[in-house]
Parts: structure tokens; C-alpha cells; sequence
């Protein structure tokens, strides 16, 4: 038999909000807790890191979990061997990475220089890798494609356009020239062994082929929920990341999810403080003043909405973050359960699926907790 | 021998050619004590076709009765389930479920079983409705029947052409790669972009180009004619969705698309068929994805809500006839392998083993044989033990235990291994092929530049 270890909160993944909530757990006297990340390096997040040990977490890198071996009790590799872990409560908090070429199903070849932005990130900064000379960069959401801009052009490379179907013009604070394609779709990638080009089509139909010898695939996060999923973790519909209540609890007792993993890219402070907020849910689970609820209403999001979170109806305040699947120009927001009105409001701006649009939730106080789902939608 | 000069003496055999194929041909001659060359114009083994396809271990259920394929599946399939076993080759025997979506192709099926009784296989058997639900739950509204044909399975093959060019090498067999035969001059003196190559005996094992090899040596029997078939390969978390390989009930137009598991833990759905004029033209079309994506949403409808992890397209070497190509010029000392379309994974011990007959038979006195160097092949399948889960193979190597593709847990140590191996990896690709390295959901989001890394280390 494998023999298990016992620690009361074991966090997996060391992101910003798996080290945002390690560190505030370990502040406020959660009793041993530990993050497990699988990257032996922690590159960006070192410092919050740092405030996390500081604090009193363990962190131990290049430690994989594998899988649960029963409730609450997870499988691990390192390079020290295989070991069982027992939590009192597990935070998930395994992040979000960016949709790669094949599942953007982008037709063509495949060659070399065909990069996600992590991809990019990690080449660039922690291998010093040579990553071409002339890109395109492609993206729906300016910070993350703003982000590959800078990293290409402080590795040198010439940045030759950023093609994103929708209709923003410029991703922000960026200095040289730098064409932006809106309205513009990646129809084909193009060279053997290494990339030779990318076919575009404008929005008026007209055809072109970027020449270059990179491309990076920016933006559209999707959860990284493995980990989630094979331990029978429910997930929202819209995010495809776990469905939690406003308390970041999951539909597994003493299981809470945070940070990227609940819906896609977030800013690493955000993350860290949203991690944070993790920490008085899990005391208050940890000292059984809070039995783990059911299932609770589920709030889901309609067409032309992509998501909105938490997804589940249940103690713990806070707000809801709506996502937007198309740009929609200053659109009225309507909350509803079994067609009785709950919310309705108008927003004095676009909302664009790169951002999303935080909503008060005074309303979850009139749910009825019997009733049906609660739908989030526009008019 | 990968690079530097080619030898000047002259050759017992050169195979031309180190696909799957190939391969086994070069594998098969290697029992012998003669000096074999397997050459390819590409720097590692299986680039062409052989890396690019569905990867069944047919039965040979529905080849035409009496053709050399059928004869050649059938017994390749015997031959390679058994060496499989041996050499670590991952199978899994999952058996396939013909489905029957309209009447017309229920009607077909007990005809199908009885096409497959005349091709020796006798456990093929229609199924009704409900039992075809019971056995894949997850299958699409409308299924009416299908034709249950249990011995089909699925096959790394990767790993095939690796364990075949691996215990070539291990036997003896130079592997002149980067080495495109250009012209063949009298005398079978073969000019390739290393020089100049000298064979006594010679086989043509070129796949797409074998007509063309075929030409220099003054032939005209066949032309090959690519048939390009797309894939799409879903992530591991649809592999629960599909229990048996689910073959489309052949028509007139051709096999069909299917959706299977494979032995890497996920579900491919594929291929289209096309013919193409280009031999190069392995590239995905929009149109291609989405045919496919239409007739998966029909097979298992809840395959398209998971993640796509790679697409690709192989083309399949089709000629004018519907069946190989293999011919023998006892006068030239030469054997065409041509035509080896859909079916030669399945079928490529059958066929080396007949190529070797040929060579005897115009002429080629192998001398006695011995046994081969035993080969035993890193594991990818995922229905096998793998070291990032292997407590002791971890304790006796902490490389091990050091996960670097999260996405499909291949650890430092299997690509240490895969690198420093007897048929070492051109490319991170070829790396991918021998670890799964970057084979997964992430495509190299995470480990991309750390598995470039540990490669260019290695160079
Ligand atoms: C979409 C698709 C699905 C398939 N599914 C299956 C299946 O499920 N089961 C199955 O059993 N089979 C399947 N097949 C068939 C199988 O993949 C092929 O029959 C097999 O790979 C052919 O191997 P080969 O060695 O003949 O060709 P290749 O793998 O193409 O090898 C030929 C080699 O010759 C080299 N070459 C060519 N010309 C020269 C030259 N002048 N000098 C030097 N080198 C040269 C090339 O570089 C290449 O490496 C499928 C094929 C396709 C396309």
C-alpha cells in the first residue's frame, strides 16, 4: 500500500491565485498547507511565491498530482517518486492556458514556428530560444496579444501584423509601427519545415498572405481542468472550468476552485486577489461552521453571452462576471429565474469578449431555491 | 549511419524507402547475413505516410476476395499482433462495430459478413439496435444495426516503424537518411544527394514516388495518384465516449469516416478522402475539417464539445488498380513494392516477408538465417504502464519522475532515452512520435520550448 501524507489544505497549482490563496490560508492559521506545482521553475509569480512561504505555505515544485486516489487524496510524481497526499480541503488552481492552432482548427500545414503565447513566453524568456524573424501575431484579446507583441520584439523578431477578428483597432499602450488586421480571419497556415506564411480574409472577403516565420496564437483561454474533471468536478457549460458558488466551491465537498481555471485569462493581480478570497470559504469549511451545500440553482448564461460566474447559486456575496461571445454594443443585461425579473441593466458601453462585466449580486437574495435556473441574458 | 560518405562496395540490398514498409522489408533482410541499406530521402524514419494515418490493425474483413492485399492483410495482421506483443508495439484489440445509419446500409451488412467469411475471417456477425446501444452508449440518435467485427484493433504506428528500423540497425542494417535516390544508372548504381550508391539487389519501398523510382528503372505499370485523408484527433477526454473503433458501412464513394480510439488515449475522427494531384499536399482544407466535423457530430455528437489536439492529413499512395502493386524484375535484380495504399501498416511483415521471397526468387541467395537482437520499445500506449505512474522505475531513476509534457506525462527520462536511442530523432516532431512529447491538449503551451530545449541539447 502507498502510504499517505495528511496536510489540511493542499493547493494545486502555484499560479498567482493558488499562491494568492496558500499564502492568505497560511496567514489567517489554516494548519499545514501546501501547494503542489509541476513546473520546476516559477518564473513571473517568484515574488508571490515568496509571500506565500513567508507566510508559512510549503511549496514544492516539480511536483505533478496525477489523479485522486479517493475523496480529497491526491496522486503525485516527482522526482523523489510516487506519493499519496490527504487534504482536509484541496483548492484547485491549475490555470488556464491559451487554445492552440489545431483546436482553433486552422487549416494547412504543419510547421515549424506555430507558437501559443506561453509557448512564446517560456522560448523567449526562460530558454532564450530562437524564435524567427518576422511574425504575426493573432488574437481576440489585446492583453495577452500585446503581450506576444513585446515579447517578439524584445527577442528581436519584426512583428509584421496582429490579425484579430474583432474590431478593436490597437491592443493598447504599444510603441512602432505595428499593423492591426480587425475583422480578420486566419484561413491557412503555409510552408513546410518552417512556417513561410499565414492566409488571411479581411472582413470585405479580400484574401491576402502574410509572409513570416512565426505565428503566435494568442488569447482564448480554456481552463485547465484535467484534474477537475477526473475527480467528478462538474463544470459551468459557458467557461468549461468548474461550476463554483460565490464561495469558489465546486460540486465535490471540501473541493474549491480559483483563478484562471474558473473561466480563462485573468491579470496576474487580480488573480492573486481573487485567490485570496478563497481563504475564509475554506476556514469556514475546515472548522464545520459550513457544511458543504448541494447542488444550489445554477446561473447560466444565454446566447449571445458566453459565461458568467460563480455558476452555481450559494453562500458568499461578492459580484458575477459576465462574458460577452460577440461584441455587443451597449447592450441591457437581464437576470431572470422562471421569468421573474431579478435584474435588469443597461451597460453605457460595448461589451467585447475580452472583458468581462462584473454585475452586483443583491438579486441571489430573491432566488427561489427550489425554482429553476437562473438565466443571464440581453436584450 | 545517418550521415557522412556512403560506402563505395556495393550492397547486398538497398531498400528505397524507410517508411513502415521499408522498414520491415530492411527488418526481414536482416535475419540474413548480407549488407542491407535502408535509404530515405528524409532525416528520420516513417516521415511519409506511415506517420500520417488511422492506425487499425485491420482484419482484412472487407479487402476484395483473392487480391494480394487481402492475402497480405490477413497474414500481416497475425505477424505484427504477435511481434507487437514482443517488441512493446501498443494494441489494443477493441473490435469494431460497422454501423448502419439508414436501411440501405443495413441491407448491406449480412452481404459484408459474408465478404468477409470469403476472406477467411468467419467472426464477423450483424448486431440489432439495442445491442449496438448497449456496447456505445455515447452513439449518436438513428444508429439501426451494425456488423460486429471483434478482431480489429487499434496500433501505435510510430512505434511500429521505430521497432522495425531499430532492430534493422540493431542487425546490421545501414540507415542512410537525408539520402534521396535522384537517378538509378545500369548496373544499379544509385545517384542520391549523398553520393553515389552501389546495390546488387534493389527495393523499391518509395511509397507516393514509387512509380516514379519505377520509371528510372524503365518502367510504366502504375501511377500513383494520392488520396489525401484529413484527421482530427480529440483529447483524451473523449476517449470514455467511444469503446470500439466505429467503421462506416463502405458505399460506392469510398470507406468512409470513422471514429476510433487510439492507442495513445484519444479519439481520432477520419479521414476524408480526396484525390489530390500534389504529393506534397498534406495540408488540412477548412472544407476537409468540416465534412469531418459534420459526420462526427452524427456518429458520437458529444465528441465535438471536447477539445482538438492535432489535425493532419496523410496520403494514401492509390494507383489505377485496386489492389498492390508489388512486381518482381528477376532479369533487373529489382522488386516494386507500389500501391500500398490503405492497408500496409497492417499488412508490412506480410509484405516484407513476400519481397524477400521475390529477391530469392530472381536470384538473391540470402544464406541461413539467425535470429534477430531482440528489441522492446518504449511504451506510449496509455493502456500499459507508463514511468511517470512506476514507483520503482522512478526510485532507480529520478529522471523518471520528472514530468516535462504535462498534457500526456512524458518525463525527462523517456526523452533522455528516446534521444540518446538507436534511431535518434531529426526534429522535436520525431521526438513527439517516440515519446509523445507535445502529442497533447496544450500542443506545447507548457513544455513546447522545455522539449525544444532538452532536443537542441542533444544535437
Ligand atoms: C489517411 C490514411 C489512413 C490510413 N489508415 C491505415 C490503417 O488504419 N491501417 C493500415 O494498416 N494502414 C493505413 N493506411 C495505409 C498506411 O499508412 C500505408 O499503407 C503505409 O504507411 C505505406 O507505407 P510505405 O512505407 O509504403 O510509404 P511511406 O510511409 O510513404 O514511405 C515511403 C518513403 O519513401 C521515401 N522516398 C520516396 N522516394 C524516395 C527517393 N527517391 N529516395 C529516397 N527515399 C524516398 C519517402 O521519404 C518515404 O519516407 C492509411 C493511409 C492513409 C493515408
Amino acid at each position: 500500500m502507498t502510504p499517505v501524507r495528511t496536510v489540511d489544505v493542499l493547493v494545486v497549482g502555484a499560479g498567482p491565485a493558488g499562491l494568492g490563496a496558500a499564502a492568505r490560508l497560511a496567514a489567517l492559521g489554516a494548519g499545514t498547507v501546501e501547494v503542489l506545482e509541476r513546473e520546476r521553475d516559477l518564473g513571473a509569480v517568484r515574488r508571490w511565491a515568496v509571500a506565500a512561504r513567508r507566510a508559512g505555505a510549503v511549496l514544492r515544485t516539480g511536483v505533478t498530482v496525477t489523479g485522486w486516489a479517493g475523496p480529497l487524496t491526491l496522486d503525485t510524481t516527482s522526482p523523489a517518486g510516487r506519493e499519496r497526499v490527504a487534504a482536509r480541503a484541496v483548492v484547485l488552481a491549475t490555470g488556464a492556458r491559451e487554445r492552440p492552432r489545431a483546436a482553433r482548427l486552422v487549416p494547412g500545414t504543419r510547421p515549424a514556428g506555430v507558437l501559443t503565447g506561453g509557448e512564446l513566453r517560456r522560448a523567449v524568456r526562460r530558454h532564450r530560444q530562437d524564435v524567427g524573424t518576422r511574425a504575426v501575431v493573432v488574437g481576440t484579446e489585446p492583453d495577452a496579444a500585446r503581450r506576444a507583441v513585446r515579447t517578439l520584439r524584445r527577442a528581436g523578431v519584426e512583428v509584421a501584423a496582429l490579425v484579430t477578428r474583432e474590431r478593436w483597432r490597437a491592443p493598447g499602450a504599444l510603441t512602432g509601427r505595428l499593423p492591426v488586421l480587425d475583422g480578420t480571419a486566419v484561413t491557412g497556415l503555409l510552408g513546410r519545415g518552417r512556417l513561410s506564411g499565414v492566409r488571411v480574409r479581411r472582413g470585405d472577403g479580400r484574401e491576402a498572405t502574410l509572409a513570416c516565420d512565426t505565428v503566435v496564437f494568442t488569447g482564448e483561454w480554456v481552463p485547465e481542468h484535467e484534474l477537475a474533471r477526473s475527480g467528478g468536478v462538474a463544470l459551468a457549460p459557458g467557461t468549461r472550468g468548474p461550476a463554483v458558488d460565490g464561495a469558489f466551491r465546486t460540486s465535490v465537498a471540501g473541493v474549491f476552485a480559483v483563478g484562471a481555471l474558473l473561466h480563462g485569462g485573468a491579470s496576474t493581480v487580480g488573480a492573486v486577489v481573487r485567490g485570496r478570497a478563497v481563504a475564509a470559504p475554506v476556514l469556514a469549511y475546515l472548522s464545520g461552521r459550513a457544511p458543504w451545500p448541494g447542488a444550489g440553482v445554477p446561473v447560466v448564461a444565454d446566447a449571445p453571452l458566453r459565461w458568467v460566474v460563480p455558476n452555481r447559486l450559494g453562500a458568499g456575496g461578492g459580484r458575477f462576471l459576465v462574458r460577452a461571445a460577440r461584441p455587443l454594443v451597449r447592450p441591457v443585461v437581464v437576470v431572470s429565474q422562471d421569468g421573474v425579473l431579478l435584474l435588469r441593466r443597461r451597460v453605457w458601453r460595448a461589451l467585447v469578449p475580452s472583458r468581462s462585466l462584473p454585475l452586483p449580486a443583491g438579486w441571489a437574495a430573491r432566488v427561489d431555491p427550489g425554482g429553476g435556473p437562473v438565466r443571464v441574458r440581453v436584450w | 549511419m545517418t550521415g557522412g560518405p556512403l560506402p563505395a562496395e556495393p550492397y547486398d540490398v538497398v531498400v528505397v524507402g524507410a517508411g513502415v514498409v521499408g522498414s520491415a522489408i530492411a527488418r526481414e533482410l536482416a535475419r540474413y547475413p548480407l549488407r542491407t541499406a535502408l535509404v530515405d530521402a528524409a532525416d528520420d524514419v516513417g516521415e511519409g505516410t506511415s506517420k500520417a494515418n488511422t492506425a487499425i490493425l485491420h482484419t482484412g474483413f472487407d479487402a476484395v476476395p483473392g487480391s494480394l492485399e487481402a492475402r497480405l492483410v490477413r497474414e500481416g495482421q497475425r505477424l505484427l499482433t504477435r511481434y507487437a506483443a514482443e517488441a512493446g508495439i501498443p494494441v489494443e484489440p477493441l473490435g469494431a462495430l460497422l454501423v448502419a445509419w439508414d436501411e440501405e446500409q443495413l441491407a448491406a451488412l449480412p452481404g459484408l459478413a459474408r465478404k468477409a467469411r470469403e476472406n477467411g475471417y468467419r467472426d464477423a456477425r450483424p448486431i440489432g439496435a439495442a445491442e449496438l446501444r448497449a456496447r456505445e452508449p455515447h452513439l449518436g440518435p438513428g444508429a439501426l444495426g451494425a456488423l460486429d467485427v471483434p478482431g480489429e484493433g487499434v496500433i501505435c504506428p510510430w512505434t511500429t516503424v521505430l521497432a522495425y528500423a531499430t532492430q534493422a540497425v540493431r542487425a546490421g542494417v545501414d540507415l542512410l537518411l537525408g539520402c534521396e535516390v535522384r537517378d538509378v544508372r545500369p548496373g544499379h548504381e544509385l545517384v542520391t544527394t549523398r553520393g553515389v550508391l552501389r546495390a546488387r539487389y534493389l527495393v523499391n519501398a518509395a511509397g507516393l514516388y514509387a512509380d516514379e523510382l519505377d520509371r528510372l528503372l524503365g518502367h510504366r505499370d502504375f501511377n500513383v495518384r494520392p488520396r489525401r485523408g484529413q484527421l482530427i484527433v480529440f483529447d483524451a477526454f473523449a476517449r470514455d465516449l467511444v469503446r470500439h473503433i466505429l467503421l462506416p458501412v463502405p458505399t460506392a464513394l469510398g470507406k468512409g469516416v470513422l471514429v476510433s480510439p487510439t492507442v495513445h488515449g484519444k479519439v481520432l475522427l477520419g479521414p476524408t478522402a480526396e484525390d489530390v494531384d500534389d504529393r506534397t499536399a498534406t495540408g488540412s482544407t477548412a472544407e476537409g475539417l468540416a465534412f469531418l466535423r459534420e459526420k462526427g457530430r452524427r456518429i458520437v455528437p458529444a465528441l465535438l464539445d471536447e477539445e482538438v489536439t492535432a489535425v493532419y492529413a496523410g496520403l494514401r499512395a492509390a494507383t489505377e488498380e485496386d489492389d498492390y502493386r508489388i512486381a518482381c524484375h528477376p532479369g533487373q535484380r529489382y522488386v516494386t513494392v507500389g500501391g500500398i495504399r490503405s492497408t500496409g501498416l497492417t499488412a508490412s511483415m506480410a509484405i516484407a516477408a513476400h519481397v524477400v521471397d521475390l529477391l530469392a526468387g530472381a536470384g538473391l541467395e540470402p544464406g541461413p538465417a539467425r535470429e534477430l537482437p531482440a528489441v522492446r520499445m518504449p511504451n506510449l500506449g496509455e493502456a500499459f504502464p507508463r514511468p511517470y505512474a512506476d514507483a520503482r522505475a522512478i526510485a532507480a531513476d529520478p529522471a523518471y519522475g520528472e514530468i516535462v509534457c504535462f498534457c500526456e506525462r512524458v518525463t525527462r527520462g523517456e526523452i533522455r532515452d528516446a534521444l540518446a536511442s538507436a534511431v535518434p530523432p531529426a526534429s522535436p516532431a520525431g521526438l513527439r512520435r517516440r515519446t509523445r512529447a507535445g502529442a497533447g491538449r496544450c500542443q506545447g503551451y507548457y513544455c513546447g520550448a522545455a522539449v525544444r530545449a532538452l532536443f537542441e541539447e542533444a544535437r
